[in-house]
């Protein structure tokens, strides 16, 4: 049975916009996405949304869903009261360019500054061979689709946007943890993911876990082993000293 | 005519929400029950501390073991040491307190509980923090959490006396082996979740093969490193019930030190 729902939507351009009132149709089985691009047909022909593949795959329709990170088209309209009034506004770490579309070049910015992926010399394509036991551990952050609501939520920069240039965010410190557990990685990337990334504004707060449509476990699995391996490199001089005497790295 | 693309000059503003959270949940209540619960454990902390019924043969209150002190009974002393002479006049406690109380002022679970609800940074997800400027563990005083692994080290050391206490409480008031009265049920079942949280620590986890790249080449460290994985994706029930445990432990010990509880069912 459909039903008429109140929606909040912010419309504006730049970060200059308000909160518009709509009430619009929903009909049973339809996720919020689907509102909203009911609103666009009906009502507000000129609101701007990303999306793409309305399957939770592509990490183009993030937004703020009553005041949660959530994916546009992953959220059911069943979740919500009828007499709720659902309020979906743009991801509020990043600029708006218009209505519930963010410039997310930030997130591509912080990628660039990270090194490749970096293979022996003497190791040619086709010739790598690893147990899968030994790339299980990547293979959960290759699920990342980068809707970047990690990256979003994370308070080091959703708070504090002075923050931006030294933080890489959640999103790319997992990048790096992956390319640091890759058993061809040759690159050392514990010193300059501390220096370089701001692994240490991580205060572990687990935001980033809690709002993965992935259900990556970032911070468990990516940023608290990272950390783990900075203080190897940094902080613990007992496994300073073992490396001096054992010349061991890389294991 | 407005621009509208990511290079416009208006474009490089966020939206001017002027709320603090958009968020209709109620997200202040798990930060305030974590607030409540770890305030209920710093207060009795520091009350049984300086209590001194903290010793009823056989069972010795888990927030004073090891007793190091020449002022503890002779039957509370650790193996029947006493490194610390007639001049230390403060609670046997106070010796050991900083050990698991920095493993878990340390540990990644609960810098996360209490970043949350004393700090506030933030209090929930998408709910802004009331401070100005923020820095993380990039810098002093909180670059030091980076000491976890060694509180780690001795929380391991404090775990094993705590299992030890927990054997000796199978024996009776006048040290005949084969008790079992609810004391020992409870030393057992705390000495028991201290482990798990103890052993399910990420430190733990990265020491035992979290640091290698290749699992393949080091097949016994991987199938530790799989079983503290287990327990650490549990590490915050953990953390929660092993700290109810040790305090329910505690005050037990003390009740039946005092009196109020009496054998043969304690």
């Amino acid at each position: 049975m459909g039903y008429k729902a109140k929606f909040r939507v912010w419309r504006g351009e730049g970060g200059e916009g308000q909160l518009e009132d709509f009430t619009v149709e929903v009909n049973e089985g339809e996720v919020v996405l689907d509102v909203i691009h009911r609103l666009q047909a009906t009502q507000a022909p000129d609101l701007a949304v990303r999306w793409n593949c309305k399957a939770g795959k592509c990490g183009s329709c993030s937004m703020e869903i009553n005041g949660r990170p959530r994916l546009g088209c992953m959220t059911r309209m069943s979740t919500f009261e009828e007499t709720e009034t659902i309020t979906v506004t743009p991801m509020r770490t990043f600029p708006v360019i218009k209505d519930l579309v963010c410039d997310v070049s930030f997130n591509y910015q912080k990628a660039r500054e990270i090194p490749s992926f970096t293979p022996p010399k003497d190791v040619k394509p086709g010739e790598y061979r690893m147990q899968q036991i030994d790339v299980e551990r990547s293979q959960e952050f290759r699920k990342c689709i980068e809707c970047f609501m990690c990256n979003n939520v994370c308070h080091v920069i959703r708070d504090h946007d002075e923050n931006k240039p030294a933080f890489a965010g959640p999103r790319f410190l997992m990048r790096i943890a992956e390319l640091d557990m890759h058993p061809y990685d040759e690159l050392d990337r514990k010193e300059s993911a501390q220096e370089e990334h701001g692994l240490g504004y991580c205060n572990i707060t687990k935001c980033c876990t809690e709002v993965c449509p992935e259900h990556i476990k970032i911070t468990d699995n990516a940023l608290i082993p990272m950390k783990e391996r900075v203080v190897d490199r940094k902080y613990d001089p007992l496994v300073w000293l073992g490396s001096k005497i054992f010349k061991r790295s890389g294991v | 005519m407005t621009q509208t693309t990511a290079e416009s000059p208006t474009s490089k503003q966020r939206a001017q929400l002027k709320v603090r959270t958009l968020r209709t949940d109620r997200w202040w209540l798990v930060p305030a029950l974590t607030f409540a619960g770890l305030m209920s454990f710093l207060i009795y902390g520091v009350w049984a501390i300086f209590d001194k019924s903290y010793f009823a043969e056989p069972y010795i209150a888990p927030f004073s073991s090891p007793c190091l002190a020449t002022s503890c009974p002779e039957g509370a002393r650790f193996l029947g040491l006493a490194p610390f002479g007639d001049w230390y006049g403060l609670p046997p406690g106070l010796l050991i307190l900083g050990l698991p109380g920095g493993f878990r002022l340390t540990c990644y679970y609960y810098r996360k509980s209490y970043y949350r609800s004393f700090w506030l940074s933030p209090p929930a997800c998408a709910v802004s923090e009331p401070h100005t400027k923020y820095s993380g563990e990039t810098r002093l005083p909180l670059i030091i959490q980076n000491v976890h692994r060694y509180f780690f080290y001795l929380a391991v050391v404090i775990g094993a006396i705590l299992a030890y206490d927990a054997v000796l409480a199978f024996r009776d008031e006048h040290g005949n082996w084969g008790h079992v009265g609810l004391g020992t049920i409870i030393l057992v079942a705390n000495a028991v979740l201290i482990a798990c949280y103890t052993l399910g620590c990420h430190s733990c986890r990265h020491i035992t093969a979290g640091r290698l790249n290749h699992f393949s080449r080091h097949p016994i460290r991987y199938k530790a490193w799989t079983f503290v994985s287990k327990l650490n994706a549990r590490h915050q029930q953990f953390a929660w019930a092993s700290m109810y445990s040790v305090m329910i432990a505690d005050l037990y010990v003390r009740l039946v030190a005092k009196g109020v509880i009496n054998f043969p069912f304690a």
